[in-house]
């Protein structure tokens, strides 16, 4: 018998018990349902920590003063400044691996522009810090050599400067007061987003390193230039732990640490760190989804028991069908296909359920959800597989019916 | 016996009731020949449908052999058995057997469906003969829509569909008054005579007259086999009682 023909009969018996069709679909509904936006919501939480290892430059480390825990115990002295200017310099001449580092002092600031004001996080940069963290100026332009080294004052802004400052007018000329020194805004930063512990990383201004230290921050640490972070970035292709080991060993070597003493520094690969984020929301990507499959396949279970129920009410049916020259083959087909044509059916409508679930989502609780083709292609090819195989129960007890007893059955 | 469409040889049938056995055949031999009109009668739990079936291919008998058509039909699989009922046998029921909410033609269309015949013979076929049982008017009615007589004649023309060389009919007037009973009769009359061999099964003297030969069932057991000798003309008696003025 062909399909069409058997595709027929399904269609018509599911007609005959519409209600009984429907609420059998709905298990497979909610669960293509719930599949799909449960991969869409872990495929939002992937898609912004990919997001933000491209926003911190794939390849940065960063090197702050003090070790890091020996033991879980944090050690004293750690909030010393040990790192200076200089080590970062010869981080870029030294280490072969590092295509730039740049040395970056961090405080907080008063920012006055006309009669606004706005507390904000300042930096004192050298020019290389916009190329290792990989950040592009969108109008105006960066640093000059010569306002570096005479401590200019001249400043770079966040977008979200921009906008509280501002109110969204292009800034670049325009003048500020931080912590009441009078400076220009030379150029805007490109949009950066939130990092991943939740900062917002345009809520910044950038001056020369020069300038925070002589007019901002004062001048505690006198002519050894200490510095609060150094930023590194490596060469594509090069190993990040190779590179690692060997800051470190400059580092010691130019602190003049004994061996078997503690580091005076720390080196956190952020990448990793993202990486690792990264792989953990891909195990929430999975469980999310393996629990909306449990739903699927309590639907499927609904489709084995209502197929058992249909057919025990059509026996006479299958008797007559047998009688008139169907083999047990074709009973078996039409019955698979009948609980396929229902998982298939509510596969469908379930996609239209996830995709209005997954925009329901982002619009009303605010996630990001990132909605993907596989997750469709699987969650219908799933449904379609329940259908089989808790269809083919039902479907093959029909086909080992006697002609005889089934056109028997009371 | 050389040209016998139908042999079986002491078949037996037990069922299993419980712990009981209950043999509804106790060893049957009949030979039918091709083109003979057959009439099976015999009190109620004789054995008659339990013989019907097995001929039929329905079932297969715990002993004893079966040939049709010189074909072993003990020895068959399921799928060929299949391929039996859909080519070669026609059966017609007592309670019809029509597919619900399905039509008349969609209904006579079934056994082609499983014959692998493409849709559009399916369908010109079908309404051929539905047309051949006088019911052109009635292809698109469900069988809740037509009368006894019509269902039966629906049925007879799903029997009739694939050219089989056997109609079965078990009490195929069983459910219907005398005058579809006649009609019905005629019909299969008409078959007989342009080349079909018919068994029926009736417990109605009667109807049993409308075949050349009866074979009655005692207790599992073929107890009477004789021909009928004055065998009544089913269509002539339609028309007698059409105009019943020639009659008086
Ligand atoms: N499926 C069955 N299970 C048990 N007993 C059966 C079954 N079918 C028939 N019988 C028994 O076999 C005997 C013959 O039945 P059947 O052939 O239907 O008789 P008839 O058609 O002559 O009235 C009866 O005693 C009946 O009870
Ligand atoms: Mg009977």
């Amino acid at each position: 018998m062909d399909l069409l023909a058997t595709l027929r009969i399904a269609l018509r018996a599911l007609k005959v018990n519409k209600l009984r069709s429907i609420l059998t679909m709905l298990g497979i509904i909610i669960g293509v349902g719930a599949v799909i936006t449960m991969i869409a919501v872990g495929g939002g939480a992937q898609a912004r920590v990919e997001e933000q290892i491209k926003s911190l430059g794939s390849n940065l480390m960063i090197v702050i003063p003090g070790s890091t825990t020996s033991g879980g115990v944090r050690l004293g002295g750690s909030s010393a400044q040990t790192l200076t200017e200089d080590d970062a310099w010869a981080i870029t001449r030294e280490v072969h691996e590092v295509q730039v580092s740049a040395p970056s002092n961090r405080g907080s600031g008063q920012l006055i522009a006309g009669n606004n004001n706005w507390s904000t996080v300042v930096q004192g940069v050298t020019p290389e810090f916009l190329e290792v963290r990989e950040w592009p100026i969108v109008s105006g332009r960066g640093f000059e050599p010569q306002e570096v080294s005479g401590a200019g004052k001249v400043a770079l802004v966040g977008q979200t400067i921009v906008r509280e400052l501002f109110g969204g007018a292009d800034p670049v000329d325009q003048q500020i007061r931080i912590r009441k020194v009078p400076f220009t805004v030379i150029g805007v930063l490109d949009k950066k987003g939130q990092s991943m512990m939740g900062q917002d990383q345009d809520d910044v201004v950038l001056v020369p390193l020069t300038t925070a230290r002589n007019r901002l921050f004062g001048n505690p640490q006198g002519k050894l230039r200490r510095v609060g972070v150094i930023s590194v970035k490596v060469r594509d292709g090069q190993n990040m732990k190779d590179a690692e080991g060997k800051i470190r060993d400059l580092l010691r070597q130019r602190h003049k640490l004994q061996p078997g003493a503690d580091d005076d520094f720390s080196i956190r690969n952020l990448a990793e760190i993202l990486q690792a984020q990264e792989a953990s929301s891909k195990v929430l990507t999975l469980l999310l989804a393996a629990v909306a499959s449990v739903s699927l396949l309590v639907g499927g279970i609904g489709i084995m028991n209502i197929m058992l129920v249909s057919v025990t009410e059509r026996t006479r049916e299958i008797g007559l069908r047998m009688a008139v020259g169907a083999r047990a083959g074709d009973i078996l087909k039409q019955f698979l296909v009948e609980a396929v044509t229902l998982s298939l059916i509510g596969g469908l409508l379930g996609i239209t359920l996830g995709l209005a679930g997954s925009l329901a989502i982002g619009q009303f609780a605010g996630w990001r959800t990132s909605l993907s083709p596989e997750s469709i292609v699987l969650a219908v090819g799933f449904a379609a597989a329940i259908g089989i195989f808790f269809g083919f129960y039902p479907a093959r007890k029909a086909s080992r019916l006697s002609p005889i007893e089934a056109l028997r059955y009371e | 016996m050389a040209g016998a469409l139908i042999q079986t040889t002491d078949l037996v049938k037990e069922y299993l009731v419980g712990e009981q056995t209950v043999s509804a055949l106790r060893g049957v031999s009949v030979s039918i020949r091709e083109n003979e009109f057959v009439a099976v009668m015999g009190p109620s739990g004789s054995g008659k449908s339990t013989f019907m079936n097995l001929i039929g291919c329905l079932d297969s008998p715990t002993r004893g052999e079966y040939v049709l058509a010189g074909e072993r039909i003990s020895s068959l699989s399921g799928d060929a058995l299949a391929a039996i009922r859909n080519k070669r046998i026609g059966f017609v029921f007592q309670q019809f057997n029509l597919l619900p909410r399905t039509t008349a033609l969609d209904n006579v269309e079934l056994p082609l469906l499983y014959g692998g015949v493409p849709a559009a013979e399916r369908h010109e076929r079908a309404k051929r003969r539905l047309i051949e049982v006088g019911l052109a008017e009635r292809m698109d009615h469900n069988p809740a829509q037509l009368s006894g007589g019509q269902q039966q004649r629906v049925a007879i023309a799903r029997a009739l569909i694939n050219d089989p060389v056997l109609i079965l009919a078990d009490e195929p007037t069983g459910a219907l008054d005398s005058r579809t009973s006649l009609e019905v009769m005629a019909l299969l009359q008409k078959l007989n005579r342009d080349g079909m061999t018919v068994v029926i099964v009736t417990h109605e003297q009667d109807i049993a007259t409308f075949a050349q030969r009866n074979i009655h069932f005692l207790d599992g057991r073929v107890v009477e086999d004789h021909p009928v000798r004055n065998v009544s003309d089913a269509e002539a008696l339609l028309h007698q009682a059409r105009t019943p003025e020639t009659v008086t």
